[in-house]
């Protein structure tokens, strides 16, 4: 029996419930996500991959509309591809977030994307773009969005140091991701963290089992229990520690 | 708005505020109890103000706030086992982390429930009552599985047809006085039935086709604990209002009934095919 008298798995859009993240440190930006895909309560991928490429070193973090997002990508991975085989040079992150704006604001009433547009080019260095849902682009130090982004603000805010080094930030990253992880069901699953310094784009993959877990969650076992660990008094009480 | 004991009459049904049989008494014939906005006649909770004293006699179906996920039931040889997981959500927050969602209601029967966390609490608590009775009684016989279950289907079906049901799917498993195992499944409208496995929610979509396939009736207690492993990972691989902490029940005619302390799973991340899923298929997710 279903909790949520919502939308069933029948009527709902496939939506990347998600937490997206990415900030900007001393040399570059990091880029990271969940890896939840739900329609309705049904987990349709817990391994995917929100991180899309649109040029060599500028990255899109998808949430929201799961369809939405993904076209959007495609069509501003198109666009700087012919900007830049038009001028000769890389695509600038600006332009890129900015193409991710006008498909957003131009399209409002139809579309429900919440990017983060985040790369490194050799005029502004690193750069984080928050791009939500209705077309408003602005740029940031630091950005969080997707449903799971709700429970993790107090923790961005209070954690954000500018300046981090690269090992700091992406652990920023990483842990933000896991705090709403651990708190926001259409959001689990792995953690992909993308790193850009104009070295290259460097790719880490947390699997589900190696995330970070946190009070009154349990590790993650190397095989399952050999007997049932049996309490001692088996009265019905409701909360056990 | 003042505490009024609530009787069990077996006439009236539980959480009735009236008298403890139908028939009135003379004294209560002589005197009727007028109802007022603090002392209401029937249908009252304690501290509950009298709904028809307020001016909306309409009835709403509730929503549920605070909801557990997935039961999963099988019957093996020596008796039964209930697993879920212990996770209280709060529409898709991931709030409370250590709900026990499994009730012993004696050493021969377990009740879990899905749904509204409230309202199994409110369940158990009638519960408590029936087997406290049990106990003043004093004869040696309680209730058996059986019993529990019917006595479930009527308390659900009531509040269903006054348009203010209970929001849960429950699972009632044990042992009868003849050392059978007893398993059954009761829903929020009264739907009701028995089986020798019995899912609620995600479950019924993802852990019954496995129960299908290899539960049997006279399974060892191992191949039984596995199958439910199976199961229960595939509910949280699959069913996002849930977490890997899971608690089980056992209910047996030598060894009462035990429920474990809450344990984590094993789980597979380590397919290559999720490191870099857009490796062979640009763009894909």
């Amino acid at each position: 029996m279903h909790s949520s008298r919502g939308a069933s798995h029948a009527e709902a859009p496939p939506s990347t419930g998600t937490t997206i993240v990415a900030c900007t440190y001393k040399g570059g930006v990091v880029l990271g996500a969940d890896g939840r895909v739900s329609i309705g309560n049904y987990i349709m991928n817990r391994a995917s991959n929100k991180i899309a490429p649109l040029a060599e070193y500028i990255f899109l973090c998808r949430s929201g509309s799961a369809p939405d997002t993904q076209v959007i990508s495609d069509n501003v991975k198109h666009y700087l591809d012919q900007i830049s085989a038009e001028s000769g040079e890389e695509p600038s992150v600006e332009m890129a977030a900015n193409l991710v704006k006008l498909i957003n604001y131009n399209n409002k009433d139809h579309l429900v994307g919440a990017m983060l547009i985040a790369g490194w080019d050799r005029h502004g260095g690193g750069q984080v773009y928050g791009a939500p849902i209705g077309g408003t682009l602005v740029k940031e130090k630091w950005a969080i969005d997707g449903s799971g982004s709700t429970y993790i603000w107090g923790y961005c805010d209070n954690e954000y140091r500018d300046d981090m080094t690269r090992e700091e930030a992406e652990k920023w990253v990483a842990e933000a991701i896991a705090l709403a992880m651990t708190r926001d069901s259409s959001s689990g699953g792995s953690i992909r963290l993308i790193t850009l310094d104009g070295t290259g784009a460097h790719h880490k993959y947390i699997r589900g089992d190696e995330v970070q877990q946190f009070v009154g969650d349990l590790p993650f076992p190397a095989a399952p229990p050999a007997s049932l660990p049996l309490q001692g008094g088996a009265a019905g009480s409701m909360v056990v520690g | 708005m003042l505490p009024r004991p609530t009787s069990h009459s077996k006439a009236l049904g539980p959480g009735v505020a009236g008298p403890e049989l139908a028939v009135a008494t003379s004294a209560v014939l002589d005197r009727p109890p007028q109802p007022g906005a603090h002392l209401p006649l029937s249908g009252a909770a304690p501290c509950a103000v009298d709904p028809s004293s307020l001016n909306d006699p309409r009835q709403h179906t509730k929503y549920p706030y605070v909801t557990g996920t997935s039961v999963l039931a099988v019957k093996y040889k020596d008796g039964v086992l209930l697993g879920c997981d212990t996770l209280g959500a709060y529409g898709s927050t991931k709030r409370y982390k250590s709900t026990q969602r499994l009730y012993r209601v004696n050493d021969k029967c377990v009740v879990a429930a899905g749904g509204e966390i409230s309202d199994f609490q409110h369940i158990s608590n009638l519960l408590d009552e029936l087997t406290t009775d049990d106990y003043r009684i004093d004869d040696g016989i309680q209730l058996t599985p059986q019993q529990v279950y019917s006595y479930l289907c009527r308390v659900m079906y009531n509040r269903r047809n006054k348009m203010d049901p209970l929001w849960n799917s429950l699972v009632v498993g044990g042992v009868q006085p003849d050392g059978s195992q007893f398993l059954g499944m009761v829903g929020m409208i009264g739907t009701h039935y028995t089986d020798s496995h019995v899912t609620t929610g995600f479950a019924n979509q993802l852990a019954r086709p496995l129960f299908r396939e290899r539960q049997r009736d006279d399974m060892s207690e191992e191949e039984a604990l596995n199958l439910l492993y199976d199961a229960m990972r595939v509910c949280y691989y699959r069913d996002k209002v849930s977490i890997n902490k899971f608690q089980v029940a056992k209910v047996t005619t030598a060894g009462g009934v035990s429920i474990s302390e809450p344990f984590a799973l094993d789980m597979r991340w380590d397919y290559k095919m999720f490191s870099n899923p857009t490796k062979w298929a640009v763009g894909a997710w």
